[in-house]
């Protein structure tokens, strides 16, 4: 600890040729150890120095004393999805230290704990030492908090080692801590005890630098799941039936925040809002969908265990038409392991979830604004084609920060789609039934219990259009086929898929969710570094209407790019196109729990076009 | 419901309740359950009950799961909205509706497996929420729909028709939704006619959940000799605990009852419950006496009958939550999407 040059030799990384807000930080800690709010200060600081960010926390499924790793990405060019490499290091977790610095390409930096004495592990990178300890028992009298205000001396010493404004840093500590004087002047102390220690003791010896811009002005840094709670805020939803699961717990969390200061009756004090935490995640949807059949606007939110665990009654709502939300915050596979990883996994079982004839509509939000929208959309669809709705997000999308512009208030009233009173049902003279489509578009229309209008009796698969008991082969055909029919009237009601077309190449990508932003990278990569032009189309719902199936007919090899193993989305894409067009598709997969990255795409692509167009 | 004196009398006027309403408005399809089911004696005390309650049946939702139990709200009440769901889940579809909607009156008809075996956890959460409920189990102890395997409430020692004799204790749902918080929980049986009716009109008048348990011997499948729920058997070792009559609001208390052998219970909405003990000094309102109650009938072989718990009081889960006065599915669009400044407000917490 006594030598604080770094100990490899630092002409090795050129120093001289600068790297300006282009780099990724990777901070190494250990689960509960209270690095969240360091490393949302550093994430905020470059953002308010207009330099574009993202900020993607990898955790374990544990409280405490796992390994964590958060990688803040900043980019001039406005890039956001994941960067495979990482440029600095923060290490901070004797357990995985080693690893994270064996896995390092040559050139670049590590921050560590002093003690750990990584710098023999590898001459190739540069290394500052940091005796973490003593710096904060300088500032922290207090010893059981000086392992949480340790963090706060790494933002220093990286403010130090990149030339991070520091007005700006104390700004955004002060926005993370405001509201707690004591705990914020303990952090600036030491935030600014790493600074001032990094400057007595620290030669740069890595390129890596931030300098002010001014990308980010007006805009806003949010998770996928406050985005999505602010959407079902607006879209003005009355009842919500969760069951926490990570990564959904924050979408209804931050609703029911929302709902209290928001939906309280300014008259009353009363609520306009009912919340249930229910027993399971079955019980959630059966709440929801008896409340959507009496008339509210219900929701769920969930991931893929709860999906499963509703199955049954999604089906039900299918066949017995009646509206329903349910947001899946899609994960890692079942039970323990990667529960807190992000996957594209439910793609298949959403689309087609349930027994039976069944058929989903699924929106694929693909970016936090995307989030919003999709949200209020979402309880519009399903009231309007009286059916479930599923809201496929993903762990990247909640979870993770994201920059955006700022949301827009909804311009369209909120539809309620065809719901009729006893004086509508008089007007239509005799000819209304539950289950009679009445306008060709295969969707009937309802009554509400308890507003006086005729009732009706709701069962699943064996009703007539009068909504009476039959098991006949004639009704049952008659009824399932006009719901064919209501699934075609979907295709221009849901959001329409984003179409950008190139002249003059045979190369095409589809993808959706949050893959879109490594897609955008991977492009500009194939186009800068290979000349390969490469259209895209972005799905952003299923079913999918006929712009889709258009779009792969213009092009030869179509990649379709996904977070899961088996390419559910070639295979939805393959069942419902043109079969002549299933030999264009490929895929490039994803699938290790780790957010997509643009070199991961590109590399993908490349591969095939070689191995497959020589 | 003025008559003139004057006028001879024409043909015998349909009977009418207090909303001019015959009983043909609270008839359902035609049941197509076995003959001499006990499920179909309780659809005719149902519509009875809300008949002479004077319900409005536009404002009754009338849910199920599934089995032949839950078939029966298509027999009952054909102007109220009605939803056949799924296996065990009837409780949180009815919670659903009622949040949507509290001027509903909801009940919901399970059986012994719907409630017992595949739904007991969310009977179990409902008898906790105390939700405006009718939550009523035509109890055989079998599975009827399934063609007559034991359900959990079959006895111990009980026999089915193929011979198996049942070698699992019961679960006494009365005594489950006591320990969990039900308000009001009564048990009785398909053919007691009388008693029955009083407690399903309590249970109309009831705020909270009624959870009724109501043995109903499945003709086809279990009322066999050996089988602790056959007719013959629940007639042989029916013990009321007393006789319940029920005075609604809307009528003078006419009934002369002595205190000290008759309990008389005040209904939060103004109705009135009497229960003539007939034996011990039993007291509703106690739940360690309901449940040693339980415990010792079950213990003889018997089956307790009556209302064996009520607490008339109790602030319901539609309380709890601090719901608006009107129902939240019919709350226009400027009271549920908040104004424009509210999300000018939380964009700028954001940047
Ligand atoms: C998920 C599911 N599992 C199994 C069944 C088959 N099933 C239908 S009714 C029933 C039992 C009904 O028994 P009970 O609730 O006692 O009603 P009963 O028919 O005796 O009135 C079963 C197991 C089903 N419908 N759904
Ligand atoms: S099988 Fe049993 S329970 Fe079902 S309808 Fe017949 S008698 Fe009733």
């Amino acid at each position: 600890m006594s030598s604080t040059l770094p100990a490899s030799e630092p002409q090795q990384a050129q120093a001289s040729a600068s790297v300006t807000n282009d780099f990724s930080i990777q901070i190494a800690t250990v689960n509960g150890s209270g690095s969240q709010t360091a490393n949302l200060v550093l994430l905020r600081t470059l953002f308010q120095m207009g330099i574009p960010v993202s900020g993607k926390n990898m955790f374990p499924s544990n409280i405490a004393g796992l390994p964590t790793w958060y990688t803040i990405r900043a980019n001039r060019r406005g890039y956001i999805s994941r960067k495979k490499e990482i440029d600095l290091l923060v290490a901070m977790n004797p357990e995985t230290a080693r690893d994270d610095v064996m896995g390092l390409e040559p050139g670049c930096a590590v921050v560590y704990d002093a003690p750990l004495r990584l710098d023999t592990l590898r001459s190739d990178l540069v290394f500052y030492a940091v005796p973490f300890d003593k710096i904060v028992a300088e500032v922290c009298t207090d010893a059981k908090l000086r392992r949480l205000v340790k963090n706060m001396v790494y933002d220093g010493v990286l403010a130090e080692l990149l030339s991070m404004d520091a007005g700006e840093m104390q700004q955004a500590l002060a926005r993370q801590l405001g509201k707690k004087p004591k705990a914020l002047a303990l952090n600036q102390a030491a935030l600014e005890a790493g600074r001032t220690w990094a400057s007595e003791h620290l030669t740069k010896a890595d390129p890596f630098r931030v300098e002010r811009m001014d990308k980010t002005t007006g805009q806003i840094l949010i998770e996928g799941n406050t985005a999505a709670a602010m959407g079902c805020l607006f879209a003005g939803v009355t009842v919500v039936a969760w069951y926490p699961i990570t990564p959904s717990s924050s979408l209804p969390e931050t609703l029911i925040r929302y709902l209290r200061k928001y939906r309280m009756d300014p008259e009353t004090g009363k609520a306009t809002f009912a919340v249930v935490q229910a027993e399971d995640e079955i019980a959630s949807l059966g709440m929801v969908i008896g409340a959507s059949w009496a008339g509210a606007r219900a929701m769920t939110s969930t991931s893929g265990p709860g999906i499963s665990l509703m199955s049954e009654f999604a089906g039900l709502a299918y066949y017995a038409e009646v509206p329903a939300v349910v947001f899946d915050v899609q994960r890692v596979g079942p039970s323990t392991g990667l529960p807190t990883r992000t996957a594209q996994g439910d793609i298949l079982f959403a689309a087609f979830n349930s027994h039976g004839d069944t058929k989903n509509v699924v929106l694929l939000p693909g970016s936090v604004e995307e989030c919003y929208e999709m949200s209020m959309a979402s309880f519009d669809l399903a009231e309007r084609l009286q059916t479930v709705v599923f809201v496929l997000s993903d762990l990247d999308l909640g979870m993770n920060t994201w920059m955006s512009k700022p949301f827009d208030y909804p311009e369209k009233p909120i539809d309620r789609g065809k719901v009729l009173d006893a004086e509508g049902v008089k007007a239509l003279g005799g000819t209304w039934g539950r289950y009679r489509d009445l306008d060709g578009d295969g969707i009937p229309y309802r009554t509400l219990p308890g507003s006086g209008a005729p009732a009706y009796f709701t069962r699943g698969s064996g009703h007539n259009d009068m909504a009476l008991y039959t098991e006949r082969p004639d009704d049952y055909t008659k009824n399932v086929d006009r719901l064919a029919r209501k699934f075609e009237t979907a295709k221009s009601l849901v959001p329409q898929p984003v179409v950008e077309d190139v002249a003059g190449t045979q190369i095409a990508i589809i993808a959706y969710g949050t893959t879109h932003f490594a897609v955008e990278e991977s492009r500009d990569q194939l186009r800068e570094e290979h000349g390969v032009e490469v259209a895209y189309l972005r799905l952003r719902a299923y079913p999918f209407p006929a712009t889709v199936h258009e779009f792969i007919r213009r092009y030869d090899r179509v990649y379709v790019v996904e977070q899961n193993r088996d390419g559910q989305m070639l295979g939805l894409l393959r069942i419902e196109g043109e079969p002549a067009s299933a030999v264009r598709l490929r895929s490039v997969l994803h699938y290790n729990g780790l957010p997509i990255d643009a070199r991961s795409i590109t590399d993908g692509i490349l591969a095939q076009e070689k191995a497959g167009n020589a | 419901m003025s008559t003139d004196a004057q006028a001879p009398a024409p043909a015998p006027l349909k009977k009418v309740n207090r909303l001019q309403l015959d009983v043909s408005s609270y008839r359902g399809s035609k049941t197509t359950l076995c003959a001499g089911c006990g499920h179909n004696a309780i659809s005719e005390r149902i519509i009875d009950a809300f008949f002479e309650m004077g319900v409005d049946p536009h404002r009754v939702i009338k849910l199920s799961g599934i089995g032949c139990s839950s078939k029966s709200p298509a027999y009952f009440l054909n102007p109220a909205h009605g939803f056949n769901s799924v296996h065990g889940r009837m409780p949180s579809v009815a919670t659903g509706a009622m949040l949507a909607n509290r001027g509903l009156l909801a009940i919901g008809v399970s059986g012994d497996g719907d409630t017992g075996a595949i739904g007991i956890g969310q009977f179990v959460h409902a008898m906790r929420r105390n939700l405006p409920l009718i939550y009523l189990v035509e109890d055989n102890g079998c599975y009827g729909l399934t063609k007559g395997q034991f359900s959990p409430t079959a006895d111990f020692g009980t026999k089915a028709k193929n011979g198996v004799v049942n070698d699992l204790p019961p679960i006494d749902l009365c005594a489950m939704a006591i320990e969990l918080g039900a308000t009001f929980v009564a048990r009785s049986f398909s053919g007691d006619k009388k008693q029955l009716l009083s407690i399903l009109k309590a249970a109309i008048a009831h705020k909270g959940t009624s959870l009724i348990d109501v043995i109903s011997p499945c003709v086809t499948f279990n009322d066999h000799e050996g089988s602790t729920k056959s007719y013959a058997y629940v007639k042989a070792h029916d013990d009321p605990l007393g006789e319940v009559s029920f005075v609604p609001f809307f009528e003078d208390i006419s009934v002369e009852y002595e205190p000290g052998s008759t309990t008389r219970v005040r209904m939060h909405d103004g109705s009135h419950l009497f229960l003539r003990k007939l034996e011990e000094t039993y007291n509703p309102t106690d739940k360690l006496a309901a449940a040693r109650l339980l415990h010792e009938t079950l213990a003889r072989g018997e089956f307790a009958t009556g209302v064996i718990y009520i607490e008339p009081d109790k602030d319901d889960f539609l309380q709890l939550l601090n719901l608006v006065d009107e129902p939240l599915g019919q709350l226009p669009e400027s009271r549920v999407r908040p104004p424009r400044a509210v999300l000018d407000q939380l964009m700028d917490q954001l940047r």
